[in-house]
C-alpha cells in the first residue's frame, strides 16, 4: 500500500489525537490540593479520608460524584409540629398569660426549626444539598421575623431544598407562590385596584436580572400580573381569587399581553441578564469576590442551554480553571456556618444540643431563617468587622480549649457568648435556658491528629489541612492540640 | 460613578451640594478639620419609644380622647410650659431642663415612614430613604469623609450590643463590647501581624489591628464618685464612661435601653424606662463633669419610631411613626424644637405626620457639633436643628 492510502487514515488521526489528549489531560487526578479546595468550598469540610478518595478522581469525577450524592429531602426528622399546620391565634383576644404562654410556644418552635435546619447541616451526607439550600434562603429571601408562621418557614426550607440542584425555573416559579415569600413581600393580598410592587420589584433586582435591566414602568405592569394571590392564614393554603386579579393586557419589557404570575417570570427568565445574574452570584458563593465577565458568559451560557438546570451550571463551576487557581485560593471570608459547621464537621465533634450553636450563628451576624433584609446576607469582608471577629476567634478558642471529651455547655452560654439584646429578654432568656441543657460537646483529638503525628512531614500537613493559604503567624503549629488551637485562630482559618 | 466614591468625593472637598444660599456659610465651616475632642453620645429607646407620654401635650383634649386610660393624668405631669410636660419618671432631667440644657426635639421621623422594627432602624442606622437599602451606617460614612485622628482607640464604641448600627459597615474602626474588662481580656486573641495578603486577608488582619488599638487604648480604669444606677442601663453608662475616660479618645459612644415596644401594659413598663433613661442620663452629666468633658458631650436620643396616639385593647400602643427626642449636653440649646404634631391630622393608619426629618438632627451633630460636613454622609441637604449652641 502507498502513503495515499494512509492519507484519509492520517486526516483523522490528528484530532483524534488532540482529542486524547484533551480527554487525557481532563481525566487526570485532581490530586490532594485541588480535592481539599474543592470539598472544603461545597462540603463545609474535608477529611483526609474524603481527600484521599477524591485526590484519585478527575475534576469532572469528583463533581459528579458530589452531584450524585444531592437529595432534595433532609435527613434529620424535622420538629413533630411541623407535620400539622396550626391555625396562629389572635394575641389580641388573649388574656396576659395565654399571651405569654403562646408566645414562649412561637419562641420555642423557632428556636427548634434553626436546631433542626442546624443538625441537618451537621450529619447530612449531602453538605453541597445544604451548601446549596442556604445559599438560596439567601437567595429568594423570606424571614421569619416577617413571616411569623414557622411552619411556612419550614415549607419554604423544603421548596428550597427540594430545587436547590434541581431546575432554577421551576424554583423560581415555586417561590413565587411560597405562602411565606406571599408574605414577606406583600404578594399576598395584592389587587388589581392597588398593586403590590414589592415581589414584582425584588424578583427584577434582586431574584433574577439585577438593577439595571428593567424599567419602573415594567415593575408595575408586573404588579398587574401578579394581583389576585392570597395565603389563607388559617389552613397556611395559598389561594388565587380571580377577582382580585388584573386580567387586563400588559406591557412588559416591550411585549404584550394578558400576562400573569408565571408568564412574567418566564419572561424574566428570556432575558440573558437571568442566567449571568445567576452564575455571577454562584462565583461569588464558591470562586471569588470578583467575577470574572467573560467566564460569566461562559457560565451563563451553559446554565441557558441547560434551560436553567442548576447542576450543570454548578459542575462548570466546579471544574472551571478559576475555581482551581491560586490567586483565588483563601479568597472567600466564610460565612458564620461555613466556619462553625465547618470546623465542627472538619474535626468530627459530636455535638449533643445545636441550640447553643444557632445561638452562636446568630450573634455572629447569620441567623438561619432571618436574613436582615430582602438582600439577604451581604456576605464576603461583611462577615468580619470588631465585634465579629472577636466573637469568631472566641467561638474557635472555647472549641479547642479542652482536651479529648469537653464540655462546653458552660462555655457556650455564658456570659460573653450570650445574647446581648436589651429588649429581647424572652429571647436571651430561651436561648440560654435551651443551651443550658446537654451543651456537652466532644473532640477526640488523639484520634483526629494520629495521622498527622504519625507523619514526618505532620506540621506541614496540619497546616495544609485547615488552612487555604500560608499561615499568618509564622511559628509552625505541632500535630498537638495546641497546634490546632494555633492554626485555627491564625487569621487564615477566616477564609476558604 | 460608585455611589460611595461619589460622596466621600463631596465630603473631601469639604463641599456641600449646591443651591442652598447658606451654602457659603456651611462650606466654611466644613473647611476647617473635624473637631473630635467633642463627644457624641447616642441613646438609643429600643423598641420605639413613646414620645406622647414622654413629652406629654396636657392641654390639647385630643391627647386625652385618643388614650382614656393611657393618658398621663394632667395633675402628674411636670409642666415645662403651657402645653408641654414632663412624664413623671423624668423629674430627675428638671434641674438640666431649668439649666437650659435640655433640648426636646419634637415631630422627629422621615416621609413614607416604615413600622416594622427591623426595616426602620435600619432606615435611621443608614440615613436612608424609606425606599432605599444602604450598607453602612450613617457615622461610617461621615467618618470616611472626615476621619477621627488616627491616635483615637477606635471612632466609636458600641456598648451592650453586638449590632453596630450607624458604625455599621466597613472602612471604620468600631467596636462592640458590654465592659472594658472583658473586651481587654477577649482582645487578645487579635494578635499582631504584619499588613499583607489578598484582599480578605487584609481585611482581616486590619480589624485585628483596629482591635488591639482601641485595647491599648481603653485598658485605664477611672475611679469614678459617680454613683451609676444598678441596673443593665446603669452599667451601660459606667461602661461608657469608663470608656471615654481614656485620653486615646474617641468619636461617639452608643448605649441601648430596650424594652420600648410596649403593645401592652405602657404605663408601668415605661415608667421604669424613662427612670432608668432620667438616672443614666443623670449619671452622664456627673460623671463626665469629673472628667470635665460635660461641655465637649452631646448627647442624642433616638429610636426606629414613636408609637400610635390612639391606645390599643392591651393597655398599650403599637407602632408608630414621628416622636420626640431629646439633646443634653454642655452646649446645648436647651427649649423646644421641632414641632408636636397635630393630633388631628393622621395618616391611615392613625400615626402622626413627621415636623424634622431624623437626618436633620444628624445633620446638627455633623455639622455644628464636630463642624465636618452632612450633604454627603446624610445623601443630601438636611438643615440642621439649632439645639446646639454656637
Amino acid at each position: 500500500m502507498s502513503a495515499r492510502d494512509f492519507e484519509p487514515c492520517i486526516r483523522l488521526l490528528f484530532p483524534l489525537l488532540a482529542i486524547l489528549l484533551a480527554g487525557f489531560a481532563c481525566a487526570q487526578p485532581m490530586g490532594r490540593d485541588e480535592a481539599r479546595l474543592l470539598l472544603t468550598r461545597s462540603s463545609f469540610a474535608a477529611s483526609e479520608g474524603e481527600v484521599d478518595q477524591f485526590s484519585a478522581l478527575s475534576r469532572e469525577q469528583a463533581v459528579d460524584r458530589l452531584l450524585s450524592w444531592v437529595k432534595p429531602e433532609a435527613s434529620v426528622p424535622p420538629p413533630p409540629w411541623t407535620a400539622t399546620y396550626d391555625r396562629p391565634q389572635r394575641e389580641t383576644l388573649m388574656s396576659l398569660e395565654a399571651r405569654e404562654a403562646y408566645r414562649k410556644e412561637q419562641l420555642r418552635r423557632a428556636l427548634e426549626l434553626r436546631a433542626w435546619w442546624f443538625a441537618e447541616m451537621l450529619t447530612t451526607p449531602s453538605p453541597l444539598t445544604e451548601k446549596l439550600t442556604l445559599f438560596w434562603h439567601g437567595h429568594f429571601v423570606s424571614a421569619q421575623q416577617k413571616v411569623r408562621i414557622t411552619h411556612l418557614m419550614y415549607r419554604q426550607n423544603q421548596v428550597l431544598r427540594h430545587h436547590a440542584l434541581g431546575n432554577f425555573r421551576a424554583m423560581l416559579h415555586a417561590i413565587a407562590r411560597d405562602p411565606a415569600m406571599l408574605i414577606y413581600l406583600d404578594t399576598a393580598g395584592s389587587r388589581s385596584e392597588a398593586p403590590n410592587e414589592n415581589f414584582a420589584r425584588e424578583v427584577m433586582e434582586l431574584f433574577t436580572l439585577g438593577e439595571g435591566h428593567y424599567a419602573e414602568r415594567d415593575i408595575k405592569e408586573a404588579a398587574r400580573a401578579l394581583t389576585g394571590w392570597g395565603v389563607n392564614r388559617d389552613n397556611g393554603e395559598v389561594v388565587f381569587r380571580p377577582r382580585q386579579h388584573d386580567a387586563g393586557v400588559k406591557t412588559l419589557f416591550g411585549r404584550v399581553g394578558r400576562y400573569d404570575m408565571d408568564a412574567v417570570l418566564d419572561l424574566l427568565l428570556e432575558k440573558p441578564e437571568a442566567a449571568e445574574f445567576i452564575a455571577a452570584k454562584l462565583w461569588k458563593e464558591f470562586v471569588s469576590p470578583t467575577p470574572d465577565p467573560v467566564e460569566i458568559r461562559r457560565l451563563a451560557s451553559v446554565f441557558r442551554n441547560a434551560d436553567y438546570e442548576i447542576q450543570p451550571l454548578l459542575r462548570a463551576l466546579l471544574t472551571s480553571g478559576a475555581f482551581y487557581a491560586q490567586a483565588n485560593r483563601g479568597t472567600l471570608v466564610k460565612s458564620p456556618v461555613d466556619l462553625l459547621v465547618g470546623t465542627l464537621r472538619e474535626f468530627r465533634f459530636q455535638v449533643n444540643e445545636p441550640a447553643p450553636f444557632v445561638a452562636a450563628l446568630r450573634q455572629l451576624g447569620q441567623d438561619l431563617f432571618n436574613p436582615p433584609n430582602v438582600k439577604g446576607w451581604p456576605g464576603g469582608d461583611a462577615w468580619i468587622h470588631s465585634a465579629s471577629l472577636l466573637g469568631r476567634k472566641l467561638l474557635l478558642e472555647r472549641l479547642f480549649r479542652f482536651e479529648q471529651s469537653g464540655s462546653m455547655a458552660a462555655a457556650m452560654q455564658g456570659g460573653d457568648m450570650a445574647a446581648i439584646e436589651p429588649g429581647r429578654s424572652d429571647a436571651r432568656k430561651s436561648a440560654r435556658a435551651q443551651g443550658g441543657m446537654n451543651g456537652a460537646i466532644e473532640f477526640d483529638s488523639d484520634g483526629w491528629l494520629a495521622g498527622f503525628r504519625a507523619s514526618p512531614d505532620g506540621a506541614r500537613q496540619l497546616s495544609a489541612a485547615l488552612l487555604p493559604l500560608p499561615p499568618v503567624q509564622a511559628l509552625a503549629a505541632q500535630p498537638t492540640l495546641a497546634g490546632i488551637r494555633q492554626l485555627v485562630l491564625d487569621p487564615a482559618y477566616q477564609l476558604k | 460613578m460608585h455611589r460611595r466614591k461619589f460622596l466621600q468625593w463631596f465630603g473631601a472637598a469639604g463641599m456641600t451640594l449646591p443651591a442652598a444660599p447658606g451654602c457659603f456659610a456651611a462650606a466654611s465651616k466644613a473647611a476647617a478639620p473635624a473637631d473630635y475632642r467633642r463627644l457624641l453620645i447616642l441613646v438609643e429607646l429600643k423598641g420605639g419609644n413613646d414620645g406622647l407620654n414622654t413629652i406629654v401635650p396636657y392641654a390639647d383634649l385630643a391627647y386625652y380622647a385618643h388614650r382614656p386610660r393611657l393618658a398621663i393624668p394632667r395633675e402628674q405631669v411636670l409642666q415645662l410650659d403651657d402645653r408641654f410636660g414632663l412624664h413623671p419618671s423624668l423629674a430627675a432631667l428638671l434641674p438640666l431642663w431649668k439649666d437650659g440644657r435640655l433640648a426636646l426635639i419634637q415631630g422627629v421621623g422621615y416621609p413614607t415612614p416604615n413600622l416594622s422594627h427591623f426595616r426602620s432602624i435600619e432606615i435611621w442606622d443608614t440615613a436612608s430613604k424609606s425606599d432605599e437599602y444602604l450598607q453602612d451606617g450613617w457615622l461610617t460614612r461621615s467618618f470616611a469623609a472626615a476621619a477621627t485622628p488616627r491616635a483615637f482607640a477606635a471612632d466609636g464604641v458600641i456598648v451592650g450590643s453586638n449590632e453596630l448600627g450607624p458604625l455599621a459597615g466597613n472602612g471604620t474602626r468600631a467596636i462592640a463590647l458590654n465592659n472594658t474588662e472583658q473586651f481587654l481580656r477577649q482582645a487578645r486573641l487579635a494578635a499582631p501581624h504584619g499588613l499583607a495578603g489578598n484582599r480578605a486577608l487584609a481585611h482581616i488582619l486590619k480589624v485585628e489591628a483596629d482591635i488591639r488599638q482601641a485595647a491599648s487604648g481603653l485598658d485605664a480604669r477611672f475611679d469614678f464618685r459617680t454613683e451609676f444606677p444598678k441596673n443593665d442601663f446603669g452599667n451601660a453608662v459606667k461602661t461608657a464612661c469608663q470608656v471615654i475616660a481614656n485620653p486615646a479618645g474617641v468619636a461617639v459612644v452608643r448605649v441601648t435601653l430596650g424594652g420600648f415596644d410596649t403593645h401592652q401594659n405602657q404605663l408601668p413598663v415605661q415608667a421604669r424606662l424613662l427612670q432608668d433613661l432620667a438616672d443614666g442620663i443623670v449619671a452622664f452629666r456627673s460623671a463626665l463633669t469629673e472628667l470635665s468633658r460635660w461641655d465637649d458631650t452631646l448627647l442624642l436620643t433616638y429610636a426606629e419610631f414613636g408609637r400610635r396616639v390612639r391606645e390599643n385593647m392591651s393597655g398599650g400602643t403599637d407602632h408608630g411613626t414621628a416622636s420626640v427626642h431629646l439633646a443634653t449636653g454642655g452646649r446645648v440649646a436647651g427649649g423646644f424644637h421641632g414641632e408636636q404634631p397635630s393630633l388631628a391630622q393622621l395618616d391611615g393608619e392613625g400615626n402622626v405626620q413627621h415636623a424634622i426629618d431624623f437626618r436633620s438632627v444628624y445633620a446638627t451633630a455633623l455639622e455644628r457639633w464636630w463642624g465636618i460636613p452632612s450633604d454627603g454622609p446624610l445623601g443630601g441637604r438636611f438643615t440642621p436643628v439649632e439645639f446646639v449652641k454656637t
